[in-house]
């Protein structure tokens, strides 16, 4: 069972590591974006962890939409609402089907690429997020799960931007890993180190 | 009010400020007007907190039209509007139109009493389908 507790450490956890990458965040972003991922998302995660007593002290189902509205409010680009909507879906669908981990996440995805108008393959966090969803649901390992997010991670370095910013580039965006999953993956290594 | 109001967003507070005294320029106080621009710090980028904040400035029961710049500006948008208090998401639209032509054809087409459907598609003809 998760709970706010595990919640607490993973929140210190992504903080520190999109603090800690904040800056190859901007680099990947300045190469096809507009050069503000990495600082968006300190602020965002920042704002999240400088609020965690308070957020902490709900239960998981609340205390996850909290902190979907804490990026949402903060974050100042395009990834506060989809990490935002990430977030606060899975704490809408925690609060409905309290422990169904996995279909709360195979949602939140989903909601976020409704939130985003994209899909998979198109050059987005998307790409790290499905195949993470797939591999839960194969009931893969904890490993597995971030080994399959790692090389997700480096499958959009190849692939034309067809969502976002990048997409203005065309033909110019390939060649280049996607910042936005670079940061779920990120997000992702986190929380595998928390989680039970 | 009785007109529809139009909110500008755009990642820079400059852009966003000249095309607001443009549409005042156009339509006078006959509508309701804001603008945003600028991320929670005040750099480029846009906030959701500023733009729910100019929906309530350029409010009108007949509805707000947004005129939004690039990608982060309309989904920070659509999330605003989702957020807003009391009944008020479905008298909101993001309009897919240039956020300077489209705010200032939206709010002239606005202050001829025009509904909120007919002000965004007004916006909208600027943008090719």
């Amino acid at each position: 069972m998760i709970e706010s507790s595990h919640l607490q450490a993973a929140i210190v956890a992504m903080a520190t590591t999109v603090s800690a990458h904040a800056e190859e965040l901007t680099a990947l972003d300045s190469a096809i974006g507009d050069g503000d991922h990495g600082a968006n998302m300190k602020r965002g995660f920042d704002a999240v962890a400088a609020d965690i007593d308070a957020i902490c002290t709900k239960p998981l189902a609340d205390a996850l939409k909290a902190v979907g509205t804490k990026l949402v409010m903060t974050v100042g680009g395009a990834s506060g609402p989809l990490y935002g909507t990430l977030f606060l879906t899975l704490g809408k669908e925690l609060a409905a089907n309290p422990e169904a981990y996995v279909a709360a996440y195979r949602k939140a995805v989903d909601a976020v690429a409704a939130r985003g108008k994209s899909e998979i393959n198109q050059k987005t966090l998307l790409d790290v997020l499905y195949p993470v969803a797939d591999a839960l649901e194969a009931g893969r390992s904890k490993a597995d799960v971030v080994a399959i997010a790692r090389a997700a991670v480096a499958g959009t370095k190849d692939r034309k931007a067809i969502r976002g910013r990048a997409s203005f580039l065309g033909d110019r965006s390939i060649g280049h890993v996607d910042p936005g999953a670079r940061s779920s993956l990120l997000l992702i290594e986190a929380v595998a180190g928390v989680l039970p | 009010m009785k007109n529809v109001g139009i909110v500008i967003v755009s990642h820079s507070p400059l852009v966003a400020e000249g095309a607001a005294s443009m549409v005042r320029q156009m339509v006078g106080d006959d509508v309701p007007l804001a603008w945003c621009g600028g991320n929670p710090e005040g750099g480029l980028g846009t906030s959701v907190e500023a733009i729910i904040a100019a929906i309530d400035r350029a409010w009108s029961d007949r509805g707000v039209a947004i005129l939004v710049d690039l990608g982060g500006a309309e989904t920070n948008s659509e999330m605003a509007v989702e957020m807003l208090d009391g009944d008020r998401a479905h008298k909101v639209v993001v309009c897919n139109a240039p956020v300077v032509e489209g705010a200032v054809m939206a709010a002239t087409e606005a202050s001829g009493g025009a509904s909120l459907a007919e002000v965004r598609a007004t916006a909208e003809e600027l943008s090719p389908a």
